[in-house]
């Protein structure tokens, strides 16, 4: 069963209290992005309506809010996401080279997830960070001036993460 | 070195906190504005001023905020842009991430003239750490009397809200933007009527971005007439350009608007040249959505005078020979790049970004893209460019929001004034996927 933690649970309690009374659905995407962390990083139809009933709304409301954003993943990923800007100002500085690189590595094209549930690769559109192009990002931070060894080491930096949480 | 007034502090050492931020002068335009005038006063300065929103479209700050209906017993809302999503922008983000407080307490002094008691800044959902920035600083304007009841007993009252977005360009755009914010999808709404009137939750709302509400701090602590004298012209003020592509110090500068733009370009206080010791090809001056010039258009008008980076010399000699400020999102190519390969990125996003609900921008964008794609892969046909400036033409003027406009110029500007190169590729299909393009000629000689 999906459900919040208590302390989650207070958290969408002070977003709610952002708006004024009444206006809870403006929660939507501050609960949503919520909910994707805490479960699994992508956004089932159970969360969604877990969604919906936290915040009174109809389940509709939740699923047409959750196609239209790009953030929301609606399919299941990889424990790392790179998500890597592909837009002009970073294509003049070699994001096409970054992506190939990334796929000779992982074996991934845009969109797939490697076959150990390890790292999704997914292409983005400008993320702010034209000025330090190539650029990725990586859950709540950027990664940017992408260079293949930089990439060989946040792999190697992932692998071990995971190897030091289990 | 050139007259800076909202990152004059920036590199502080942890100018980030309250503490260092209040030791520098910081929060003594709201402690003016709250014990010494009245809202109508402080919306005077900013009308003196001369400030031009930053967000994109340049209109005048003070007059827009002289719009907002003031109907009794109904709640106003100030809203805070940063959803910055224009390629090739990245200011806001710099100025939110560096000094977070300059951002509050403009809002502080702007809320209070517009009489709104409750302010949102909507944030690009991506800028996730920034959030935990402004969240911060709110926290301490608050614990120091800077927010809440009765702001330094001045019976105003204010709470502030940051409020992530979660990837939609569109959401840039004010209605879609307020729509958002209402937990929707980022559709734009039709206008009239306008934010002004019916904004947030249908009570008069006043969008501004980001660098707009940062710069009425210098305007309340120093005077409109003050703020007014800096600039040429209507270009009043300074202004932040973010730089990027092919230079050799990409970043976020603020320039007071006197300078030219080939200073801009190759000075060393600012880009500091091409990067690789290649020649300047071509420049999108304002972010994506303004039209590309080529190096010679770009660094003198039309009619031959030197093109300063202004609103008004950028967008000298209209859209056939000139460009726009925009959003300040500088994008520079070098002579190695291909302009129908970066029309076509911006195609792409242009499509991907489309909220759907009008067909001239839903289809026309999709099928650019595919046009773009085709040539740019050396499938095209010479009839291929003329169907594409069909397109862009029945797009620009007949949808609902600006969005559809800014995808149709990019790519009439990059035929106007490259099409040259996108013959070339119909002609030399089997050169198109090698990485040099044979076009250097684009590049003109530069001065040394
Ligand atoms: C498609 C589209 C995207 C936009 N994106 C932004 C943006 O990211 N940030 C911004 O401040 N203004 C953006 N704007 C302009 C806003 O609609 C609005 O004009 C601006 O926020 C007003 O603030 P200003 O007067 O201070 O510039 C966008 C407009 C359009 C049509
Ligand atoms: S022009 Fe495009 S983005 Fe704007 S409302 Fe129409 S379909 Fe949506
Ligand atoms: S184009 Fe990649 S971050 Fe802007």
């Amino acid at each position: 069963m999906i459900r919040f933690s208590d302390d989650k649970l207070n958290e969408v309690k002070q977003i709610i209290a952002r708006y004024p009374d009444g206006k809870q659905k403006s929660a939507i995407l501050p609960v949503l992005h919520l909910a994707q962390t805490e479960f699994g990083g992508w956004l089932s139809t159970e969360t969604m309506d877990y969604v919906a009933s936290v915040l009174q709304l109809e389940p509709i409301e939740v699923y047409e809010v959750a196609t239209f954003y790009s953030m929301y993943n609606l399919k299941p990923v990889g424990k790392y996401i790179f998500e890597v800007c592909q837009t002009g100002p970073c294509m003049l500085n070699g994001s096409d080279e970054i992506i190939q690189y990334i796929y000779d590595k992982l074996k991934i094209r845009p969109g797939e997830t490697t076959e150990d549930g390890m790292f999704t690769l997914k292409t983005v559109e400008c993320l702010g960070a034209c000025g330090y192009a190539p650029m990725m990002q990586m859950g709540k931070n950027y990664r940017e001036h992408l260079t293949k060894e930089k990439i060989d080491h946040i792999i190697q930096e992932c692998q071990q993460n995971l190897a030091a949480k289990n | 070195m050139a007259k800076k007034l909202l990152l004059e502090k920036a590199h502080i050492e942890n100018i980030r906190l309250y503490d260092v931020y209040r030791r520098e002068g910081g929060y003594r335009s709201v402690e003016k504005a709250l014990k010494k005038m009245t809202p109508d006063e402080v919306t005077e300065e900013v009308k003196k001023s001369g400030l031009r929103g930053r967000g994109g479209a340049g209109f005048p700050t003070g007059l827009k905020w002289s719009f907002l209906a003031k109907p009794e017993g109904v709640p106003r809302y100030l809203v805070v842009n940063a959803d910055e999503s224009e390629p090739g922008t990245f200011k806001d983000r710099y100025l939110m991430e560096f000094i977070p407080h300059l951002l509050i307490e403009g809002m502080i002094c702007s809320s209070f003239a517009l009489g709104a008691n409750r302010s949102y800044i909507y944030i690009r959902g991506e800028y996730a750490w920034i959030v935990d920035i402004l969240e911060q600083a709110i926290t301490e304007a608050k614990n120091n009397g800077w927010l809440g009841k009765n702001i330094l007993g001045s019976g105003y009252d204010l709470e502030i809200f940051v409020h992530p977005g979660a990837g939609a360009y569109i959401c840039g755009e004010e209605t879609a933007l307020l729509e958002s914010l209402e937990g929707k999808r980022g559709n734009p709404r039709i206008k009239p009527p306008f934010p002004a009137v019916k904004g947030l939750w249908d009570c008069p709302t006043v969008v501004n971005n980001v660098e707009t509400i940062a710069a009425v701090v210098p305007i309340v602590n120093d005077s409109g007439d003050a703020y007014a004298k800096i600039g040429i012209g209507k270009s009043t003020g300074t202004k932040l350009i973010s730089a990027c592509g092919n230079i050799n110090k990409p970043g976020v500068f603020e320039i007071d608007m006197t300078i030219s733009v080939e200073e801009f370009i190759y000075s060393d206080e600012y880009c500091g040249g091409i990067a690789n010791g290649r020649k300047l090809k071509a420049c999108i001056p304002g972010g994506s959505s303004v039209p590309i010039l080529p190096a010679n258009l770009l660094l003198k008008t039309a009619k031959g005078e030197q093109r300063m980076m202004t609103y008004e010399s950028l967008s000298d000699g209209g859209f056939q020979t000139g460009s726009m400020m925009g959003s300040g999102g500088f994008i520079v190519l070098d002579d190695r790049q291909c302009v129908v390969r970066h029309t076509y990125t911006l195609a792409r996003f242009y499509r991907h970004e489309s909220c759907g609900q009008c067909s001239p921008c839903r289809e026309g964008t999709g099928w650019m893209e595919r046009i773009l794609l085709n040539i740019e892969n050396g499938k095209g046909k010479m009839k291929d460019i003329d169907l594409l400036w069909d397109i862009q033409g029945k797009i620009e003027g007949n949808t609902i929001c600006p969005l559809g406009d800014a995808a149709a110029w990019p790519v009439a500007a990059a035929i106007r004034h490259f099409r040259d190169e996108f013959e070339w590729h119909v002609t030399n299909p089997e050169d198109c996927l090698k990485r040099n393009y044979g076009l250097a000629n684009y590049a003109d000689a530069l001065p040394a």
